[in-house]
C-alpha cells in the first residue's frame, strides 16, 4: 500500500493559513462588537454567523460566484496573479475560512464580552487608550479562550470538505485534501488508504481537541478571580 | 472642589422600570460620601464624573477643570478626565503582578522615574514584600490598597471610591479606612465614597449626600444629618440613631478600650480611639437596635424608662437622657412594669461622628 501523504500536508497548511487570517478576523470583529456601537450590528452577527448553518454547496456556489472568472472579484485577482484563483490550493484556504472563521469570531467575541466591564474601566480611568485596554487588558483576560477557540477553528479546518470540493475541486497533487482523498480513496476501492488517512486525521482532530479543553480550562481558573 | 450637576433619564424595559437622575453634588470637603439604598444613582454619579455614562443634561466641574457640560457639547473622555477610580472588588489586572499593575499607571513617565514611583508608592502602601505577586495571592486588604496605590500613580485630579470596602471584614475595613485617612493627609485630593452602609459613611464622610430614587435627599455634614434628617424618608435611611457627647475619661491602648463619661450622665466602657488624648470630647453615635436592653443586672447603664411605643414584634423605649433603644415584644411584656431598666452600650458598636 502506498499512501501519498501530499494531502496530509496541503491540509495543514491550507488550515494553517485559514485558521491565521480567522484569528485576524475574529480579533477584530470581536474588537468591533464589543467596544464599538453602530448601526447593522446584529446584521453584521448574522452575516457572521450565516456560514455555521447554510450547506457547504451553497456557501461553495457564493464562492465561485463572487470568486469566479466572470465576477470582478475574479478577474482582479487573475489580473494580479496571471491566474484565475478557483480550483487552485488558494481556493482551498479560502473554503477552509468561510468553514472555520465563523465559529473563532464568535467565540473570540464571547471570550472578549467575557472580560468583566470593570478592568476596561480602571484602564481607561488611569489613561490608556482604547488600543492600550484592548492589547494590554482585555486581550491577555481573553487570550485562552482566544487560543482554545483558533484550535478548534484549526480542527474544523482541517476537514472542510463540500466547499472545497466545490472551489477547489479535487486535483491530485494540487488541491487534493485530506477530507477530499479519503473520498476519493472510498470511491476508488482504496479502503486501506482511506483507513490509514482517517485515522490519522482523527488523531489530528483528537488532539487539537483535547489542547482545546485544557486551554479553555485554564482560562476558567484564572477568571474566577 | 467638584461641582456635578448630573441629569440623565432610562427609559423603562421589560425588565427594569423608568429611572431619572436629577442630582447636584457640590463640594468642597475632602471626603464627601454619597449615601443611600443600592438603585439611588450613587454609583451612575460616579460613572458620569469618571466619563463613562453621559447625561442628557448637565456640567461637571473639578476644580478649575470642565470634564462635561451638555449645553457647550463638551464631554471628556474617560482618558483626559484623570479621575483615579476605585471600584469594588479592587479591578487590579489578574494577569499582572501588583508592580506591573502599578507600572501600567504611570506609563507616561520614563523608565527609571516610573521605577522609582512604583517603588515609592508600593512602600507607602506597605506592599514592597507582595509586589511580585499577583491580585489572587494578595489579601482583601492587600488588593484594595493596591488599587488605590495605583489610581494615585495616575496622578488624579481626585478619587472616586465605590463601594471599596464591600466583601472586606470588620478588621480589613477598619484597616482600609485608616489607609483613607493617610491617603487623605498625605494627598489633599478630594474624595468621592459611594456607600450604602451608613457606619462607613459617618465614619469616613466629611460631608454627606443622601441619595433616594435618582435624588440628593439632603446632604451636609453627616453628624448635622444623623442630628436633624430633613424629612422622614431620610430618617428611614439613617435608622435610629443616639447621638451624645462624651470625654475619655481613661484610656488604656494595650487592651483597646477606654471609658468614656457621657452626656447624659453616665460612664460606659468604650473602644480606644487612636489619635486621642484623656479629656478629649468626642461625639457618639450608636444605634438604637445596638443596645442590649434587660430589667436587671449584668453590665450597664441604669437608665429611667420614660416613654415606651410600640412597633412591629418590638417596643421602642425612650429613657432619660435621650437614648432610645428598641427591644423584641415579648421580652419587654413580662417586665412591662419595670420602671429602671439596664441598658448596655457594647464598645464595638459606638461610632465617633465628625462634628
Amino acid at each position: 500500500m502506498a499512501i501519498d501523504w501530499f494531502p496530509l500536508w496541503l491540509s495543514l497548511r491550507v488550515a494553517a493559513l485559514s485558521t491565521i487570517v480567522a484569528l485576524l478576523a475574529g480579533l477584530w470583529l470581536g474588537w468591533l462588537q464589543t467596544t464599538k456601537n453602530y448601526r447593522g450590528k446584529d446584521i453584521l452577527d448574522a452575516v457572521v454567523t450565516l456560514p455555521m448553518v447554510l450547506p457547504p454547496t451553497v456557501l461553495g456556489y457564493y464562492l465561485l460566484i463572487v470568486l469566479g472568472r466572470q465576477s470582478a472579484l475574479g478577474r482582479l485577482y487573475e489580473w494580479i496573479f496571471g491566474q484565475s484563483l478557483v480550483f487552485t490550493w488558494q481556493a482551498a484556504v479560502l473554503a477552509a475560512l468561510l468553514h472555520s472563521a465563523p465559529l473563532l469570531i464568535k467565540f473570540s467575541t464571547a471570550a472578549l464580552e467575557s472580560v468583566p466591564r470593570r478592568y476596561g474601566k480602571a484602564a481607561r480611568s488611569l489613561g490608556a487608550s482604547e488600543w492600550m485596554v484592548f492589547w494590554r487588558v482585555t486581550l491577555p483576560l481573553a487570550w485562552n479562550q482566544i487560543l482554545a477557540a483558533t484550535t478548534l477553528a484549526f480542527a474544523r479546518a482541517l476537514g472542510d470538505f463540500g466547499i472545497t470540493m466545490m472551489v477547489a475541486g479535487n486535483i491530485p497533487g494540487r488541491t487534493q485534501t485530506i477530507s477530499v482523498a479519503i473520498y476519493d480513496a472510498v470511491e476508488g476501492g482504496r479502503g486501506d488508504v482511506a483507513r490509514v488517512l482517517v485515522l490519522v486525521i482523527s488523531a489530528v482532530a483528537l488532539v487539537s481537541l483535547t489542547l482545546a479543553n485544557r486551554l479553555g480550562r485554564v482560562s476558567v481558573g484564572k477568571a474566577t478571580h | 472642589m467638584i461641582d456635578a450637576r448630573v441629569r440623565k433619564q432610562f427609559l423603562g424595559s421589560a425588565e427594569t422600570a423608568p429611572f431619572t437622575l436629577d442630582v447636584h453634588v457640590k463640594t468642597q470637603a475632602g471626603l464627601a460620601v454619597l449615601f443611600g439604598p443600592s438603585g439611588a444613582g450613587k454609583s451612575l454619579t460616579l460613572d458620569s464624573i469618571a466619563g463613562f455614562a453621559k447625561p442628557d443634561e448637565g456640567r461637571i466641574l473639578v476644580d478649575d477643570v470642565l470634564l462635561f457640560d451638555a449645553a457647550a457639547g463638551l464631554s471628556l473622555s474617560p482618558q483626559r478626565r484623570r479621575c483615579g477610580y476605585v471600584i469594588q472588588n479592587s479591578a487590579l489586572f489578574p494577569h499582572m503582578t501588583l508592580r506591573e499593575n502599578l507600572a501600567f499607571a504611570a506609563e507616561r513617565l520614563d523608565r527609571l522615574e516610573r521605577r522609582r514611583q512604583v517603588g515609592e508608592m508600593l512602600e507607602r502602601f506597605r506592599l514592597t514584600e507582595v509586589a511580585g505577586s499577583r491580585p489572587a495571592a494578595l489579601s482583601g486588604g492587600q488588593r484594595q490598597r493596591g488599587a488605590i496605590a495605583r489610581a494615585l500613580l495616575s496622578q488624579p485630579r481626585l478619587l472616586l471610591l465605590d463601594e471599596p470596602s464591600s466583601g472586606l471584614d470588620f478588621a480589613l475595613r477598619e484597616e482600609f479606612y485608616a489607609v483613607l485617612d493617610e491617603v487623605r493627609k498625605a494627598f489633599q485630593m478630594p474624595m468621592l465614597l459611594v456607600t450604602h452602609d451608613l457606619d462607613e459613611a459617618l465614619q469616613l464622610g466629611d460631608e454627606m449626600f443622601v441619595f433616594k430614587g435618582g435624588r440628593v435627599v439632603q446632604s451636609g455634614p453627616p453628624s448635622a444629618i444623623l442630628d436633624h434628617p430633613a424629612t422622614e424618608e431620610v430618617a428611614g435611611l439613617l435608622g435610629r440613631f443616639n447621638v451624645f457627647d462624651a470625654e475619655i475619661v481613661a484610656m488604656d491602648p494595650a487592651a483597646k478600650s477606654s471609658r468614656l463619661r457621657c452626656g447624659p450622665g453616665f460612664e460606659i466602657a468604650g473602644p480606644y480611639f487612636p489619635g486621642h488624648l484623656l479629656g478629649s470630647r468626642l461625639r457618639l453615635g450608636v444605634r438604637a437596635e445596638m443596645l442590649r436592653v434587660k430589667p436587671f443586672g449584668g453590665a450597664g447603664v441604669v437608665l429611667k424608662l420614660l416613654r415606651q411605643s410600640r412597633r412591629t414584634q418590638t417596643v421602642r423605649l425612650e429613657f432619660a437622657g435621650g437614648i432610645v433603644a428598641e427591644m423584641p415584644e415579648r421580652a419587654f411584656d413580662g417586665e412591662s412594669h419595670n420602671g429602671e431598666w439596664v441598658v448596655e452600650f457594647p464598645p464595638s458598636a459606638l461610632r465617633q461622628l465628625k462634628s
